[in-house]
């Protein structure tokens, strides 16, 4: 019965995030094609003469309308076939395999360190509330946050890789690397990212907790007798996990997604770095493709928050 | 005696278990635009509770009861402070050992709140909430928590006891959840519970079986409790002793029956005799000024009906009070008679024409003759607005007043409603909630309507205030000929205010007449129900009423 509720919610939101998909890739096509010139001007560049840009135009079908087009690109993407760099004349998803798994890569160990950490923190500023300690976490996560990415990342290079020569000052990864290496050689950038994300997430889990704990059922828990983090963990911490998930879904987005800076200053082989490259080069085929993957992280991370607060809310899960 | 008690602090059943000695709780508040500063809530108050004896706490909000029913657990709501005085629990100062308090809280002291529903975690089931306490304190093994859980919840007459305990609190009724937590504080047995108002928030059917439970209870397990209330009536039927409160100070204090029979002070009276008004019964007119004709009305495109073919009048310068459980439709009725809600079938007939169904229908002048009274006046106010600009308002809209003349008649109004003008410059935020609801009488009166719908609009007051909006808004119908359609679960306001009145049952009219007549013998079996469970200021009232009954409560 309550199930059947949970699914329909659920595949609502399925079908609304697959349609949101759709509607961003024919964004993403339309802004591409407003650009002036197109690929067969790229292509050619100098050498163009109107002769050998119709040719080029009539073999890559770009005199098609941009309907056809349209829709031959997303057959393709639907298929696993990006088409090919302009650039350099190779596939466009072969390149992107290794690149997404390197950003996944970083963006999860970041992850992995600032998630439990930014709730614990948001736990001990709610627990030790407008004392000391709480003050202490929020002004060191706003420090951090508010300081730019770029600063974090060389002053870290400066202390961890200059001066103490814990860590490697450029994060080169390749595919023979053992994994403790692999960890070593992106600690850097990884912490930088944490510092980065820590502030937004512990700030909203302390502000979501504290929401609940205005609530009467945590007086009754304080009149029970519970100590202070029973209360936080067992009373306010499942009633505020919906806000805290969503948070957590943005910037977890934003790992992946935001990290252009942090790659290029680390040197790091990664999504980021790939699109600043080809941007440059006016690689249309890779701007959408990574355009289109980004959105996608956007949207799947954002479901995910939604359907963990469908499932967090008791409510829903044993309806009357 | 005191060591004694210290040394074996749950044995013989008798001595004192509560000495509260001189008490004073203080607040900080900070008024807008003011520098913060001290009330002292609670002023010198002393009481005593024996083992297995119920104190009734009793007086109007404001009066410092909650307040001083928490400080025997010392416990502080928002920000108060205990600032003198001793609480002496089991022999001991529990003031004195704030660390003692965590232990203290839920072993020998539990609560019992007045909204069960907000009170329970909507995130965990019941029974892990019931047995949380006996097992954070090590009373006893989860198993037999639980086991005692189960008891309880039979004891307390709920539905199916085994497996309530497995629902969640959004899955069980009001006046079922109150018994959970009833069952919740008896679980780890305390010496003592709280019980914060328990049944305010119950319509007057469920109160009296959570009532009876909670009595029942309270004799089955020996306990000892602070039973809070603004009800002397309610009070009446569990305490062994009333002590009355009013701005934080004591009253009086005396056995039961004294303060119920002989009250001594002038306050008490006063509480005793409330609800005293003579209201004459008018016959009904020839022309009714309102008809409701056989409406049907329905929630989600007709799935679910909220009401089954009502008909009623309101008769010109009368009142018809509409009474009935929530859910029985009487609210929903007001929402067909103005429009928010447009009848399926039926029709509605004002003032010799038919209204349309839809609001969005309906020409300004039908609006205007046809004004709504709420029961939460602070929320019904813009708090940014004051209360000349609310009040003055529907001068603008509908006659188009400006300036000084608009002024003159808020003045007006305002004198009308027995406040100074002085008042036309404060905002919602500085008024009391008598005075609140008083300036939404006046707005109200403002658009010189010939029908006003006053949708429970003194459930939320002390019942002196109360009394006080109930006499203002007799005298204002005779003054300006004004019907009304009062809708309440108070029988006794009923009493006091109607000329006619409609029962309503789950969506349906059960009986409808004059006053005399729906209030004389014999009853139709829900009407029996609805007048026997209204208590009174009578010992021994809540027994005689449990065997008398007919029916059960829909609630049950």
């Amino acid at each position: 019965m309550g199930s059947a509720l949970i699914l329909r919610l659920i595949a609502q939101r399925l079908a609304l995030g697959v349609l949101l998909l759709f509607a961003v890739s024919v964004l993403i096509f339309a802004g591409t094609q407003i650009l002036p010139g197109d690929v067969a001007q790229s292509i050619l560049g100098q050498a163009a003469t109107p002769q050998a840009l119709e040719n080029l135009r009539r073999e890559l079908g770009l005199n098609d309308p941009a309907y056809i087009r349209y829709f031959r690109w997303l057959g393709g993407v639907l298929t696993g076939d990006f088409g090919t760099a302009l650039s350099n004349r190779r596939d466009i998803a072969e390149a992107l395999g290794g690149r997404l798994w390197n950003t996944l890569f970083l963006a999860g160990c970041a992850a992995v360190i600032s998630v439990p950490l930014a709730i614990l923190l948001g736990l001990l500023a709610v627990r030790y509330r407008n004392g000391i300690i709480d003050k202490a976490i929020s002004g060191f996560a706003l420090a951090s946050t508010s300081l730019p990415e770029f600063f974090i990342g060389y002053l870290l290079i400066l202390f961890f890789a200059v001066e103490l020569q814990w860590f490697p000052a450029s994060s080169t990864v390749f595919d023979t690397m053992s994994f403790g290496a692999r960890l070593q050689a992106i600690a850097l950038p990884a912490i930088t990212l944490t510092l980065v994300v820590l502030a937004h997430m512990m700030r909203m889990t302390r502000a979501a907790i504290l929401n609940v704990m205005q609530s009467a059922y945590i007086e009754t828990a304080e009149l029970k007798g519970l100590s202070a983090f029973d209360i936080i963990r067992r009373h306010a911490m499942p009633n505020a996990v919906a806000p805290i998930v969503n948070v957590v879904m943005l910037n977890l987005a934003y790992l992946i997604v935001g990290v252009v800076v942090v790659e290029v200053i680390f040197v790091y082989p990664g999504m980021g770095q790939y699109l600043v490259d080809h941007v440059s080069k006016r690689d249309v085929p890779v701007v959408q493709a990574v355009g289109l993957i980004f959105a996608a992280v956007y949207i799947g991370l954002n479901m995910i928050a939604d359907i963990v607060a469908i499932l967090a809310n008791p409510r829903l899960r044993h309806p009357k | 005696m005191a060591e004694q008690t210290k040394a074996n602090p749950h044995g013989p059943a008798t001595g004192t278990l509560l000495d509260i000695r001189n008490l004073r709780i203080e607040a900080t508040v900070y008024p807008p635009g003011e520098d913060p500063k001290n009330v002292v809530i609670v002023d010198d108050v002393s009481l005593t509770v024996e083992r297995g004896k119920v104190l009734g706490l009793i007086g109007e909000s404001g009066a410092g009861k909650s307040t001083i029913g928490l400080s025997s657990m010392g416990y502080g709501r928002g920000g108060v402070r205990i600032t003198g005085g001793e609480v002496i629990l089991n022999g001991r100062d529990i003031l004195r050992d704030e660390r003692g308090l965590r232990k203290l809280r839920g072993k020998e002291v539990c609560y019992v709140a007045q909204s069960a529903a907000a009170a329970f975690n909507p995130a965990h089931k019941l029974m892990r909430q019931v047995v949380e306490a006996t097992l954070e304190h090590g009373v006893s093994s989860r198993e037999e928590a639980e086991k005692r859980a189960v008891d309880l919840f039979r004891q307390l007459s709920l539905p199916d006891p085994e497996n309530i305990g497995d629902r969640y609190p959004h899955q069980v009724s009001g006046g079922q959840l109150q018994r959970v937590m009833t069952a919740m504080a008896l679980c780890s047995k305390p010496d003592l519970i709280v019980f914060d108002e328990p049944t305010t928030a119950l319509d007057v059917t469920t109160q009296i079986d959570v009532l009876a439970a909670i009595k029942k209870a309270i004799r089955d397990t020996g306990v000892a409790a602070l039973y809070i209330t603004h009800d002397l009536a309610v009070v009446a039927q569990v305490s062994d002793d009333i002590m009355v409160l009013r701005h934080g100070k004591t009253v009086e204090w005396g056995d039961t029956r004294q303060i119920i029979e002989k009250p001594k002070q002038d306050y008490t009276k006063a509480l005793v005799s409330v609800h005293a008004i003579d209201h004459e019964e008018h016959a009904p007119t020839p022309v009714p000024l309102l008809t409701v004709d056989n409406v049907t009305a329905s929630y989600g495109d007709g799935r679910v009906k909220v009401l089954r073919d009502v008909s009623v009048d309101i008769h010109p310068g009368q009142t018809l009070a509409v009474v009935g459980e929530s859910g029985s439709g009487k609210s929903t009725l007001a929402r067909a008679i103005t429009g928010l809600l447009p009848p399926e079938n039926g029709s509605i007939t004002f003032d010799g024409r038919t209204l349309a169904n839809r609001l969005a229908d309906r020409p300004k002048e039908d609006l205007r003759q046809l004004q709504m009274i709420y029961q939460m006046a602070d929320v019904a106010m813009n708090p940014r607005q004051t209360v000349g600009t609310i009040i003055g308002r529907p001068l603008e809209f509908y006659f188009g007043m400006r300036g000084a003349e608009r002024n003159a008649r808020v003045a007006e109004l305002l004198d009308k409603i027995e406040m100074g003008k002085g008042f036309a410059d404060r905002y919602p935020a500085e008024l009391s909630g008598g005075q609140k609801q008083r300036v939404c009488i006046a707005r109200a009166l403002a658009a010189k309507p010939k029908l006003i719908i006053c949708d429970e609009v003194t459930s939320a007051l002390d019942p002196l205030v109360a009394n006080g909006i109930l006499k203002l808004l007799l005298e204002l119908q005779a003054e300006e000929d004004v019907a009304y359609l009062f809708i309440t679960h108070d029988l006794a306001t009923v009493r006091a205010i109607a000329d006619s009145i409609a029962v309503m049952y789950r969506g349906e009219l059960v009986r409808y007449g004059p006053k005399s007549k729906v209030l004389t013998p014999p009853f139709d079996a829900y009407t029996d129900l609805l007048l026997s469970s209204v208590p009174e200021m009578e010992v021994g009232w809540l027994e005689k009423a449990i065997s008398n009954r007919r029916m059960e409560a829909a609630g049950n």
